[in-house]
C-alpha cells in the first residue's frame, strides 16, 4: 500500500484530480477520473483526419453500392465447369505452400533459439536476431514474392522462397516466445555437468518445445495455404495468376469456383491439422 | 556400501532408459514423409538462379542498401511522409469502422445470446468474408468505390469484421453471466445489465482485438496498394515495376520500421489491457 501512495501519479491524474469519495463509514477513497472521454476524442480526431486524408466519400459509397450485389451474385453462383483449370493451379499453389512451409520452418528453428533470453546470455546477440527476425516478419509475402520474381524468374521457385521467408519470420517469433516460457531445471542441470550448451539444449528442452514447435509449424501452414493463393496475383504461380485473370475480365463466375476451391482446402486441411494437433496434446499429456 | 548404492542407482536410471518407449521406427517414417512431401512439392519448380538474375540481385541489394534519401524527406503528396500517413490513415479508419460494425455482427453470431439458426447464418456470412483474401476484396470493391485510398479503407472495414467477429464472438461465449443473474437478483434493468454486467467484461479483449487488427490493416494496407487502394503499397509497386531499386530500398525501410514499430507499441498497450489497469 506504502509503495502505490508514495509513487507519483500518472499525468492524467494530475491534471483531472481524482474524484474524493468519503464513505459512510469515514474511510476516504481516490477514484480516478475514467479515461474513456480522453480516448473517445482522441479516436474522433483520427478518425476525422483519417476520413480527410483518405477522401472518404459516403455519398458515391452508396450510389454505386448497387454494383456490389452484381458481382457478389455471381461469385456465389460458381461455374464449376472451371474445375479442370482451376485443379493443376491448386496443386501448384499446396506444394509451394508445402515447400515454403517445412524450408521456413527448418530455418526457424535455429534461429529461435538464438533469440531466448533463457539461453543466450549476451544482450548484444539476443537483440540482434530478435530485430532481425521482427524485420523479416514485418514485409507481407507479396512483397517479398514481388522481388524474389525479378531475381528468380516467373516460376513457383519465388513463391515458395517467398513463403519460406515469411514462415522464417512469425514461426521464429512465436517460437522464441516459447522457449522462454519452458521449464529450465534439466537444462540446469546438464549443464552442471559438463554437457555443451547444443546437447543440453537438445535433450533437455527439445522434449519441451517439441509440441508447441509443431503447432506453429500448422499454424503458419494454415496461413501460408491462404497466403499463397493471392501470391501468383503478382506473377509467381499457382492460383493467383487465375484469379487475376478472371477478375480482369470480369468473370466473376469462375472466380467464384477458384474461391470455393480454396475454401474446401483451407477448411480441410484445417480439419486434418486440428486432428493432427490433438494427437501431439495428447503425446504431451 | 556406497558402491553398491550407487551401482544401484545406476541401474535404475538404465532400467528407466530403457523402458522409454521406442519411437524410433515412428520417428523415421515421420521423417521420410515430410522429406517425400518436400521432393514431391519441389517436382516442378525450377530452382537455381541464372547470369541475368543474379546481376539483378546484386543491383535490387546495393539499390534497397542505398535508398533513395531525398524521398524521404519530400513534404509533397508523392514523398514518403504523406504516404506514410496515408497508409496509417487507411488502417485507422478502416479499423475503427470495422470494429463498430463487428460488434453487432459478433453479437448476433453468438450460441448464447441468439437462436442458433441466426447464430449459424452470421457466422456464415462472416466465414464467406474470411475466405475471399483480401487482396480479392480489393478487386471487387474497386468496382464500386474506383481505385484510391477509399478503397483500401472499404476493404479493410469489410475484412475487419470479419477477424474481428470471429474473435469477439469467443469473448462473448465465455461471458459470465453469473455477474448476469446477481444483477437481476438486485433488480437491475436491460441497460444497467448491459452498462455494469456486460461492457466492463467485454471491453478490454474487444479493444486488443481492435489493436491487433490494426496492426494487420497496417500491413495489408501496403499491399492492396499493389491493386490500386492507396497507401504507401501503389509508388512501391510502380517503383519495383519500373526497377528503380533505390526508391524501392527508401519505401521498404520505411515500411519496415514503421509496422516494427506500431507492432512493438500495440503489444505493450495489449499487454497493459490484459493485465488490467495498474
Amino acid at each position: 500500500m506504502t509503495e502505490t501512495k508514495t509513487k507519483k501519479p500518472p499525468l492524467f491524474d494530475r491534471i483531472l484530480k481524482p474524484e474524493h469519495i468519503v464513505l459512510d463509514n469515514g474511510h476516504a477513497v481516490d477514484r480516478p477520473r475514467s479515461r474513456t472521454p480522453l480516448f473517445v476524442l482522441l479516436i474522433l480526431v483520427g478518425v476525422v483526419i483519417s476520413a480527410k486524408t483518405t477522401g472518404f466519400d459516403i455519398a458515391m459509397f452508396v450510389k454505386r453500392f448497387n454494383q456490389l450485389p452484381v458481382i457478389l451474385g455471381q461469385i456465389l453462383q460458381p461455374n464449376f465447369e472451371f474445375f479442370g483449370e482451376v485443379w493443376p493451379k491448386l496443386v501448384e499453389t499446396i506444394k509451394m505452400s508445402i515447400v515454403g512451409t517445412v524450408a521456413g520452418c527448418i530455418v526457424a528453428l535455429p534461429l529461435a533459439i538464438v533469440a531466448s533470453a533463457n539461453i543466450v546470455g549476451s544482450k548484444v546477440i539476443l537483440w540482434f536476431f530478435r530485430i532481425l527476425i521482427s524485420v523479416v516478419r514485418s514485409l507481407p509475402a507479396v512483397i517479398y514474392a514481388y522481388i524474389f520474381k525479378f531475381v528468380f524468374g516467373m516460376g513457383t521457385f519465388a513463391g515458395s522462397l517467398a513463403i519460406a521467408v515469411f514462415t522464417v519470420g512469425i514461426v521464429a517469433k512465436m517460437l522464441y516466445e516459447n522457449i522462454e516460457t519452458i521449464d529450465m531445471g534439466a537444462y540446469e542441470a546438464m549443464q552442471s555437468f559438463g554437457a555443451t550448451t547444443l546437447q543440453s539444449f537438445w535433450t533437455a528442452c527439445m522434449p519441451q518445445i517439441l509440441p508447441q514447435y509443431l503447432d506453429n509449424c500448422l499454424y503458419s501452414f494454415e496461413l501460408n495455404i491462404r497466403q499463397s493463393s493471392i501470391l501468383g496475383y503478382v506473377g509467381v504461380g499457382g492460383l493467383g495468376v487465375l484469379i487475376k485473370e478472371r477478375i480482369a475480365l470480369r468473370a466473376y463466375e469462375d472466380a467464384g469456383m477458384i474461391f470455393l476451391m480454396i475454401f474446401v482446402v483451407v477448411f480441410s486441411i484445417d480439419l486434418i491439422n486440428d486432428r493432427i494437433r490433438g494427437i501431439i496434446l495428447r503425446r504431451k499429456k | 556400501m556406497t558402491d553398491i548404492k550407487q551401482f544401484q542407482a545406476q541401474e535404475n536410471i538404465l532400467e528407466k532408459l530403457y523402458s522409454e518407449p521406442k519411437n524410433l521406427w515412428k520417428r523415421i517414417l515421420i521423417i521420410l514423409f515430410i522429406v517425400g512431401l518436400m521432393i514431391w512439392g519441389a517436382s516442378g519448380t525450377k530452382i537455381g538462379i541464372d547470369e541475368k538474375g543474379l546481376n539483378l540481385a546484386k543491383s535490387i541489394f546495393s539499390g534497397i542498401t542505398h535508398p533513395e534519401t531525398l524521398l524521404l524527406f519530400n513534404l509533397t503528396e508523392k514523398g514518403i511522409p504523406y504516404l506514410v500517413l496515408e497508409t496509417i490513415a487507411i488502417a485507422f479508419l478502416s479499423t475503427v469502422i470495422g470494429s463498430i460494425l463487428a460488434i453487432p455482427v459478433s453479437f448476433l453470431s453468438s450460441t448464447n445470446i441468439v437462436p442458433k439458426p441466426v447464430a449459424y447464418v452470421f457466422r456464415a456470412i462472416v466465414l464467406f468474408i474470411r475466405t475471399i483474401p483480401s487482396l480479392v476484396w480489393a478487386l471487387i470493391w474497386v468496382r464500386v468505390t474506383s481505385t484510391g485510398p477509399f478503397c483500401g479503407v472499404v476493404t479493410q472495414s469489410v475484412c475487419s469484421i470479419g477477424m474481428i467477429s470471429k474473435l469477439n464472438v469467443t469473448a462473448i461465449e465465455n461471458l459470465d453471466t453469473g455477474v448476469l443473474e446477481a444483477l437481476d437478483a438486485c433488480g437491475a434493468n436491460t441497460f444497467e445489465k448491459i452498462r455494469v454486467g456486460v461492457l466492463p467484461q467485454l471491453s478490454a479483449s474487444f479493444v486488443s482485438t481492435a489493436i491487433y487488427r490494426f496492426d494487420i490493416n497496417l500491413k495489408d494496407a501496403t499491399i492492396l496498394g499493389i491493386v490500386g487502394a492507396g497507401g504507401i503499397g501503389f509508388p512501391l509497386d510502380a517503383a519495383i515495376n519500373s526497377a528503380r531499386w533505390s526508391r524501392v530500398g527508401a519505401f521498404l525501410i520505411v515500411l519496415i520500421i514503421m509496422v516494427v514499430l506500431i507492432e512493438f507499441i500495440s503489444t505493450k498497450i495489449r499487454a497493459r489491457l490484459a493485465r488490467g489497469r495498474s
